[in-house]
């Protein structure tokens, strides 16, 4: 090995809002080309197993009803889960946000003498940027999932919740693992093709020393089961069976909304999980554990249990649905923002819809204080509702965008749009200015250009501007249909502010009308 | 039955035609139709941009102009799922229970334009002479908001000389979606030229959807590009005949 710390990535740090980068992304013909390729398998996969049960309308009330039932009483959960825990011989540790998550780790890590770790793929250690702390310390978090292993040895960016390497293609794979396996360990074989299952089997050539060596493991979960204290973790590899069974030290980075109560409330989530993420009828390694079991398995359990911002969406009425959500990725995969710029555009570690509303709420845009990338996710969707739909545990998400949106709106700036706003009020709370504004335009269509200027760009670079017809639908009715006493009434009795001027002006251009 | 035509502020303003053709429409199924001058628009706009705290006079205006009607039609999906959806939200945060009952009251009667005519009046066809090749794009807010099911596409298969082509990917967003467009302008584009591709394909001269604004965005991008394909609002397939064609 002939680098001295992993290649922890590259992080999310400084990106650009999402529109300035999702230009870059729709431009890339490479990367639209692996996306809608991926998204549409997933997708078709995802609606032959949903469509086979005929109660997933049920199954996916009681996934949501459950999780509200729960977040209701989540403190007395949570207590339960660290007494659960605590008496089958695991040590829970509180973390409010992620520097302290990430200081409990390292210092767990290093009281081992250890210097390195295996990792089960886990989103909260990502969101707590937990490797590029450990690497701080000295201490190096290798990747075990195939496509975290990929974005880690391309020193690249996770870019999907399930699927993180979902932007790459099998050639690109292959590439990556025939330059950079060999810094690492166990080098790609000779002749590696791009075939999946060579690629396949090239990983885990690579992983298995890294198994057997492994002294210390750190996983997130995605459940974990008040009423016993077991943690759970849902994979398709293998890859989290063995760092979850073979070191001696296991450490677990959950964050507060993973609890379900009870195995029966656990039951309705493997039912929805595995059809949601993967496509796949049933998980293929679902891996629990309860605290510490003598001679089998890890000796020292430690669970890290992560606010980081949860209880803050907690207390959000509309927002809080968000912390139902379970990971599954159905609305990455649906949503046709994600399908044409990917993760990478969304600057975050949660991308797609479900990022959009997760990511600005963790930050705190309900008290103004998130920077201009993170304000601009909740614009990053056309509400076209598709993410609602297939979402497991019904996450309202088109809802939740919108009441975001109204934050940041609060939260300042956006001035010149404030007037633009204001102004179309003003317009459109009187029928008689709204006249006056349909003549104006009709009066001026002439002169209308075909490429705007400024802020119209937006529209016209790449669209026409609809021809402004000669007389409104109003206009049209009262000279075919009203008499002159439906006339007077068409709504030239403007009230409000309007200035003396603006009335006297709405009333004579009403005249024309009669 | 006295039925009430909530336009829309898109369609007063820029597609006149739209509402031409769904008073001849429903006039010709027999309905007393009457545009109240009072309206003026539903305030997605500002709803789904952020600004939904200020729609309120908008809310007031919608419940107030149509309270004496036996029916409220609009040929826009997405303004009527605003109204049912969001205005009984917006009247809720207002805090005024006289506006929540207006609101209440109005809301049950509103009607996207096919359902009315499906539903209410129990027609399908509607006589219309149609002698072209079409696609129907069924908007997002049609579809999934709105709920309109095949209701338009049972009144296309009706419409004599029409020849009803499947849209490939039909159930995927134009990219339109109000200020999404101004905001997101490339994600938007690259959204759009996938449905125009789709339609273009599919070897229709004609694509019509229930939803003007969706349509302004898909037929803009045509028109840039010169596929040589036109938009038309479902209302004025339906509202055309041989003695009127659309």
């Amino acid at each position: 090995m002939s680098k001295a710390v992993p290649p922890t990535g590259a992080t999310f740090v400084g990106m650009p809002p999402f529109p300035r980068a999702a230009r870059d992304a729709v431009g890339d013909a490479q990367l639209r080309h692996n996306l809608r390729k991926a998204t549409h398998t997933i997708r078709d996969k995802r609606a032959v197993v949903v469509d086979e049960l005929a109660d997933w309308a049920e199954l996916r009330a009681a996934g949501a009803a459950i999780k509200d039932r729960t977040l209701r009483r989540l403190d007395e959960h949570l207590l339960a889960v660290e007494a659960a825990v605590t008496s089958a011989g695991g040590t829970v540790h509180w973390a409010a946000d992620a520097a302290e998550a990430n200081r409990i780790v390292a210092d767990l890590v290093r009281a081992t003498g250890e210097t390195e770790v295996v990792k089960v793929k886990s989103m909260v250690t990502q969101e707590i940027g937990l490797n590029e702390a450990l690497a701080a310390e000295g201490i190096r978090a290798y990747e075990t999932d195939l496509a975290e292993l990929i974005v880690q040895l391309g020193e690249d960016l996770p870019s999907h919740i399930l699927v993180p390497a979902i932007h790459r293609n099998r050639a690109e794979i292959r590439e990556i693992f025939v330059r950079e396996m060999g810094e690492w360990g166990v080098p790609a074989p000779a002749g590696l093709t791009d075939e999946p299952a060579a690629l396949a089997e090239a990983a885990r050539r690579h992983l298995r020393e890294r198994f057997l060596s492994a002294k210390v493991a750190v996983s997130g979960a995605n459940f974990v089961v008040a009423e016993t204290g077991t943690l759970v973790v849902v994979e398709s590899e293998g890859n989290g069976r063995m760092c979850l069974t073979l070191p001696e030290t296991l450490i677990s980075v959950v964050g507060i909304e993973k609890v379900v109560p009870t195995w029966a409330d656990l039951e309705v989530f493997l039912q929805l999980l595995p059809r949601s993420s993967t496509g796949e009828r049933m998980n293929p390694y679902t891996s629990m554990w309860t605290g510490v079991t003598p001679g089998d398995g890890p000796q020292d359990f430690h669970l890290v249990l992560l606010d980081n911002g949860r209880t803050d969406v907690l207390a959000d009425r509309t927002g809080r649905q968000a912390l139902r959500c379970i990971r599954c990725s159905a609305c990455l995969n649906v949503c046709p923002v994600y399908e044409r710029t990917g993760g990478h555009a969304y600057g975050s570690v949660y991308p797609g819809p479900i990022g959009a509303i997760l990511v600005p709420q963790l930050g705190g845009v309900a008290t103004g204080k998130v920077d201009a990338q993170t304000a601009s996710l909740p614009y990053a969707s056309s509400l076209c509702g598709a993410c609602y739909e297939v979402c497991p545990v019904a996450i309202d998400i088109p809802e939740v965008l919108v009441h975001l949106r109204e934050q940041v709106v609060e939260g300042g700036g956006h001035r010149a749009e404030k007037a633009a706003m204001r102004a179309a009020e003003w317009v459109l709370d009187d029928p008689g200015r709204l006249r006056r504004v349909q003549r104006l335009a009709a009066r001026s269509r002439k002169l209308i250009p075909k490429r705007a200027p400024g802020p119209g760009a937006a529209w016209t670079d790449s669209r026409s501007i609809p021809a402004v017809p000669a007389e409104s639908f109003r206009d049209w009715w009262v000279r075919e249909r009203s008499g002159p006493a439906d006339t007077a009434q068409a709504g030239v009795r403007p009230t409000g502010s309007a200035p003396a001027a603006a009335v006297v002006e709405a009333r004579e251009s009403e005249g024309e009308g009669r | 039955m006295r039925v009430g035509l909530f336009i829309t502020c898109v369609n007063d303003t820029l597609y006149p035609r739209t509402g031409r053709a769904v008073v001849r429409l429903l006039e010709r199924l027999g309905c007393e139709v009457d545009f109240p001058l009072a309206q003026t628009c539903c305030g997605q706009m500002h709803w789904n941009t952020g600004y939904g705290p200020r729609i309120e006079p908008m809310v007031r205006r919608f419940a107030d102009t149509f309270a004496g009607y036996d029916a409220v039609v609009t040929p826009s999906g997405s303004c009527g799922a605003m109204i049912r959806d969001n205005h009984p939200r917006a009247a809720a945060r207002a805090q005024d229970p006289t506006l929540a009952a207006d609101v209440a009251a109005v809301v049950p009667k509103v009607y996207d334009l096919t359902e009315f005519i499906v539903d209410v009046l129990g027609v399908t066809d509607v006589g219309a002479y149609f002698p072209h090749k079409v696609a129907y794009h069924p908007t997002c807010h049609s579809q999934r908001l709105m709920k309109l099911g095949d209701r338009p596409t049972a009144l296309l298969r009706e419409v004599r000389g029409l020849e009803l082509l499947g849209l490939p990917g039909e159930q995927e967003c134009c990219g339109f979606g109000g200020t999404f467009a101004v905001k997101n302008p490339d994600v938007s584009t690259a959204m759009g030229a996938d449905k125009v591709r789709h339609a273009a394909g599919t070897g229709a001269e004609v694509l019509c959807a229930a939803d003007n604004s969706c349509l302004m965005h898909i037929g803009g991008l045509m028109d840039r590009q010169r596929t040589g394909m036109r938009v038309l609002h479902l209302a004025e397939i339906l509202a055309s005949t041989e003695k009127e064609p659309a």
